[in-house]
C-alpha cells in the first residue's frame, strides 16, 4: 500500500455522531483535494450496537475500499476491540484517555477536559483535522456549514471545542500524526455517493414522478428527491406499499411523467408483477434495485449483489429489459441517464441495478455539466393526429408510436391483457403472436445500444479478472497491484448486465490463459449468466457474501486459492 | 359536441341480464350529461368482468393489474390534473386484492372517481366469494359457507371521512347516472358502490333481491352530516339505502404538490440552472 494512502475508520455506537465527524471529514478532505472512497458499516438500529463510517483517503484517484486499517478513531472501547487485529504497521488508535487503554501507537485525547460530553465527536474531529494536517478554517468552515441552520449558542459552543481540540492536538508528537501529502492545486469537486448521485441523474434526464416505499439501502434516492421536489417540479410519493408504488409510477408515465421507482429485494419482488404490466402496455419506467443480502430481509443494512438473477428474469412472460450495474459513482449518475433514454425509447422497463456498499459510500467527483445533458426525448404533445392512429400499430423495430392521453383528439388505450393495435383485448391468437414479437423485437435494438463493457490492461494477459457493477474498483486496484509485482493482468467490468452482446467481449476471455470472476454473491450468478449466453464457463471464482463490499485485499488474498 | 353515440357501441362479453349493462350505460349518460369529450376522460380499470368496461367505451384507458386501479389512477392523475380521471372494477378487486389502495385513496383524497361493481361475488373466476359476500354463504370454494363477515365499504368509506361517498343501483340506472355525475364533480376522492346482480354466480343477491331493497335515503338526510351518515351507511338488511350518503370539503391531494401549480408535468422542462445550483451545494 503507498505510503499516501491512508484508510481512516470512526467507529462507535450508533448515536454517538460518528457519521457526523465522518461527513465533515470527508467534505473538509474532498475540499483539500483528495480523493476519498466512504464505505459505511452499520447494524439495523437506531441507538446503540457497532457501527463504522471508513474513509480512504488520497491524493491520487482511488476507487476501492481498503480492509486494513491506518487510523481507528474509537469513540467507545468496543471499537478497540473489535479493529485492533485490522490496524496496518503504521497504524494509529485515537481513544479517550478515560478508557485505560495503553499502547505505542495510542493517542490518548482527554475528551473530557476538551468538550462537554454531547459535543465529544466533534473534539475528536477537531483532533483528527490536525493530525491529517488539513487547514483549520477548511474543518471549521465544513462544520459550520454542517450546523449552521441550528442555534447559534451551539455553533459557538462546537467552533470553541473544535478550536480547543485542534490547540490540543497540535502539541502531539510527530510520530502521533499522519499528515496527508498536501495537494497543490485542489480541483473543485463534489461529494456525493451512489444514491445520490441516481437522484441527480435522474433529475438531468427530467425525472418528473417517484414512487417509493422506504428501504435500505434505497431509501436515500427517494430523500434525496424530495429534498429537490420543489425546485426541481416533480412529484414524489411515499406509497402505501411498493405494488402500489411501481402501479403508481407506470400510471404517471401512461399520462405523460418521466417516472421511476427505488426499492431493494424484498420491496422489488412486491413489484415484479408490475414489470410484467410495463412490458405489457409498453410503457417506460425506470427502476432502482438497491441490493442487500437475503433472502428474506436477510442483513438489511450490509451488502451483496445477490439478486442479479432475480432482476434479470423478474416478470411473468417474456419480454425484453436492460439491466445498468454502474461501477463508481459517475456511472451512476450518466447510467441513469442512461435508463430514462432507453426507456423513453423502447418504452418498457429499465434497471439500474446498485447495493449498500455503493448507495452510501461518498466519492470525490468531478461536477457534471449538466447544461450540455439534454433531458430524454420529449414527447411530442400537439402531434397532428393521422386519422388511423394506432397505439400498438405492428412496427419493424417493434417500437410503436406514443401519444398521451388528453392532448390530442386520439383515446389511448393501454391494457394488461394481450391486446390488438388500438389497445384494446383481444383473444385472437394470431394477433397474439404478431404482439409478442413486436415487443420481443425491441430487444434488438436494445441490443445495438448497449453500453459495451471496459476492458483494462494486456491484449493477452495471463488473468483476466471479469467484474460487474460496485466491484469494478476493488478489481481495478487488485490488477494494478498485480502488474507492479509483474503479472500479466487484465480486467472486464460490465456497467450493463442485460442484454449481453458477446461479440463486444468473447475475443477477451478467449484471449487470456486464466479467466476469473469477481462477484458480491454466494453462486457467481453473472459467471453463470455468461455460460448461458455465451457457453464460456468461468470456473474459477472469488465471490464474498458475507455483507461486506470487496475490497482489494480481498480479491489478492482469495486469488491464491483459486 | 359531446354524445352518447360518441362515447360508442360495442359488443361485450358480459352475460345477458348482467347488471354492467346497466352501469354502461348510466356511466354514459353521466358522461354526456357532464359533457365531457371522449380524450378528456380517462378509465381506470384493473381485472374482472366490470374492468373490462373501458373496452366497451371510447376514452382513454389503462387496464391495469387486478386490484392496482387506484394507484395507478392516482399516479395518471399527479401527472396530468387536466384528465378527468375515473376508475371502474368490481368488489373483488377494489376491497379485496386492492384492499390497502383503497384505504390509501381515501386518505389521500385524490380526484378520482371510484365506480365499484359490487355483486358480491366472484364473476370473472366463476363464483367464489367476494369481500362482499354474507357470512354463510355457500360456494364451491366455500362448501360449508362463508366464515367471514363482509366489508362495507361504504361505512368504512364515511367512518375515514372520504371525500364523496354513494351508493347506486344498476336497476336504476338514472338515479345511477346522476350520482356519477355528482361523484365526477367533487373536486376529491369520489366512491359509488353500485349494487348489480350477477345472473350467473349469484343465486342469492338477484335483481328482484336488489329491487326490493334498495330505496333512495331519505329526503331529509344530510350529506354534511358525518354522524347521520354513519347511521345511514350501517343500514342494511331488509332496507339498503342508496344516494349520496356522506360527502365533506377537503382539499383534493394534487393541491398539495407546488410542482402541480406550474400546470401538468410533461409541460414542464427540467430547469437546468436550478439543476446546475443543487450539484453546486454538494461541492
Amino acid at each position: 500500500m503507498p505510503e499516501t494512502v491512508l484508510n481512516i475508520m470512526i467507529g462507535g455506537e450508533a448515536g454517538q455522531g460518528l457519521v457526523t465527524i465522518g461527513q465533515l471529514l470527508a467534505k473538509s478532505l474532498v475540499r483539500a483535494g483528495y480523493f476519498i472512497v466512504v464505505t459505511q458499516s452499520y447494524q439495523s438500529r437506531i441507538r446503540g450496537g457497532h457501527n463504522t463510517y471508513t474513509i480512504r483517503v488520497s491524493p491520487d484517484e482511488i476507487q476501492a475500499s481498503q480492509e486494513s486499517v491506518d487510523l481507528l478513531v474509537a469513540l467507545d472501547k468496543q471499537t478497540i476491540d473489535l479493529h485492533q487485529d485490522e490496524m496496518s504497521a503504521r497504524g494509529l488508535i485515537v481513544v479517550d484517555e478515560a478508557f485505560d487503554r495503553r499502547g505505542d501507537n495510542y493517542v490518548l485525547v482527554p475528551y473530557k477536559q476538551l468538550s462537554p460530553e454531547r459535543f465529544s465527536n466533534i473534539a475528536g474531529l477537531g483532533v483528527l483535522g490536525v493530525m491529517l494536517g488539513l487547514d483549520g478554517p477548511l474543518v471549521a468552515t465544513a462544520m459550520d456549514e454542517f450546523f449552521g441552520k441550528k442555534n447559534e449558542e451551539m455553533v459557538k459552543q462546537n467552533s470553541q471545542v473544535l478550536a480547543g481540540s485542534r490547540a490540543w492536538a497540535e502539541a502531539l508528537d510527530q510520530s502521533l500524526t499522519r499528515k496527508l501529502p498536501a495537494v497543490t492545486n485542489p480541483q473543485k469537486r463534489l461529494l456525493l455517493n451512489g444514491n445520490e448521485a441516481i437522484a441527480l441523474g435522474a433529475l438531468s434526464a427530467g425525472v418528473k414522478f417517484l414512487s417509493f416505499y422506504p428501504m435500505s439501502p434505497a431509501t436515500s434516492i427517494a430523500l434525496t428527491l424530495a429534498a429537490k421536489a420543489e425546485a426541481m417540479g416533480l412529484i414524489v410519493e411515499q406509497a402505501e406499499d411498493e405494488i402500489a408504488a411501481i402501479n403508481m409510477a407506470l400510471g404517471a408515465s401512461y399520462a405523460g411523467a418521466t417516472a421511476m421507482v427505488s426499492t431493494s429485494g424484498g420491496g422489488f419482488a412486491l413489484m415484479v408483477e408490475g414489470v410484467s404490466l410495463a412490458a405489457m402496455t409498453e410503457t417506460p419506467i425506470v427502476i432502482v434495485v438497491a441490493q442487500r443480502p437475503g433472502p428474506a430481509t436477510g442483513l438489511p443494512t450490509r451488502t451483496e449483489q445477490g439478486d442479479l438473477e432475480f432482476v434479470l428474469h423478474s416478470g411473468h412472460g417474456e419480454f425484453p429489459k436492460g439491466i445498468f450495474a454502474p461501477g463508481t459513482v459517475e456511472q451512476n449518475f450518466y447510467l441513469t441517464r442512461r435508463a430514462f433514454e432507453l426507456a423513453e425509447e423502447y418504452q418498457g422497463p429499465m434497471f439500474v441495478l446498485t447495493d449498500q456498499f455503493m448507495a452510501d459510500s461518498y466519492r470525490a467527483v468531478t461536477p457534471f455539466e449538466v447544461a450540455d445533458l439534454p433531458a430524454v426525448r420529449p414527447i411530442e404533445l400537439q402531434i397532428l393526429p393521422k386519422m388511423d392512429y394506432r397505439r400498438y400499430a405492428i412496427t419493424e423495430s417493434g417500437v410503436s408510436p406514443r401519444l398521451l392521453p388528453g392532448y390530442t383528439k386520439h383515446v389511448i388505450g393501454a391494457d394488461s391483457d394481450e391486446h390488438a393495435t388500438d389497445g384494446h383485448l383481444t383473444e385472437d391468437l394470431a394477433v397474439r403472436i404478431q404482439m409478442q414479437d413486436k415487443r420481443y423485437r425491441k430487444l434488438t435494438g436494445l441490443s445495438a445500444e448497449v453500453t459495451p463493457p471496459e476492458f483494462r490492461g494486456d491484449e493477452h494477459p495471463d488473468l483476466l479478472l471479469v467484474c460487474w457493477g460496485t466491484t469494478r474498483g476493488a478489481v481495478h486496484e487488485a490488477a494494478t497491484r498485480l502488474k507492479t509485482e509483474g503479472r500479466s493482468v487484465g480486467t472486464l467490468h460490465f456497467s450493463q448486465v442485460w442484454p449481453l452482446v458477446p461479440e463486444q467481449f468473447m475475443n477477451h476471455l478467449n484471449g487470456a490463459k486464466q479467466v476469473v470472476a469477481v462477484e458480491g454473491n454466494a453462486t457467481g450468478q453473472f459467471a453463470r449468466l455468461i455460460r448461458t449466453t455465451t457457453g464460456f464457463h468461468i470456473s474459477r471464482q472469488i465471490l464474498r457474501y458475507d455483507g461486506l463490499p470487496i475490497t482489494p485485499e480481498y480479491i489478492l488474498k482469495n486469488l491464491a486459492s483459486v | 359536441m359531446v354524445s352518447f353515440e360518441g362515447y360508442g357501441n360495442y359488443e361485450t362479453a358480459w352475460c345477458p341480464g348482467c347488471g354492467n349493462h346497466a352501469i354502461l350505460e348510466a356511466l354514459k349518460k353521466a358522461l354526456v350529461t357532464a359533457e365531457l369529450l371522449p380524450y378528456r376522460v380517462l378509465i381506470v380499470s384493473g381485472i374482472g368482468q366490470a374492468a373490462k368496461s373501458p373496452h366497451y367505451l371510447n376514452v382513454n384507458f389503462f387496464n391495469g393489474l387486478h386490484g392496482r386501479a387506484l394507484p395507478a389512477a392516482t399516479g395518471a392523475k399527479l401527472a396530468n390534473p387536466d384528465l378527468n380521471v375515473i376508475v371502474e372494477s368490481g368488489d373483488g378487486c377494489n376491497y379485496g386484492e386492492g384492499g390497502n389502495h383503497f384505504l390509501a385513496a381515501i386518505r389521500r383524497n385524490i380526484d378520482v372517481t371510484l365506480l365499484v361493481h359490487n355483486n358480491q361475488v366472484y364473476g370473472l373466476t366463476k363464483g367464489q366469494a367476494s369481500p362482499t359476500t354474507a357470512e354463510g354463504v355457500v360456494t364451491k370454494a366455500q362448501p360449508a359457507g362463508v366464515p367471514s363477515i363482509p366489508f362495507n365499504p361504504v361505512a368504512v368509506a364515511t367512518a375515514m371521512q372520504a371525500g364523496f361517498v354513494a351508493r347506486g343501483f344498476s336497476g336504476k340506472v338514472d338515479h345511477l347516472a346522476d350520482l356519477i355525475v355528482k361523484a365526477m364533480a367533487h373536486p376529491g376522492f369520489a366512491l359509488v358502490d353500485i349494487m348489480q346482480p350477477c345472473v350467473s354466480f349469484n343465486k342469492v343477491n338477484t335483481f328482484a333481491w336488489y329491487k326490493q331493497r334498495c330505496q333512495p335515503v331519505s329526503e331529509d338526510h344530510d350529506p354534511a352530516n358525518w354522524e347521520q351518515a354513519m347511521k345511514v351507511a350501517f343500514t342494511w338488511g331488509e332496507q339498503i339505502p342508496i344516494g349520496v350518503i356522506y360527502h365533506n370539503q377537503r382539499p383534493a391531494f394534487e393541491t398539495h404538490f407546488s410542482a402541480l401549480k406550474r400546470g401538468p408535468l410533461i409541460k414542464q422542462p427540467v430547469n437546468t440552472t436550478k439543476l446546475a445550483g443543487i450539484l453546486e451545494s454538494f461541492a
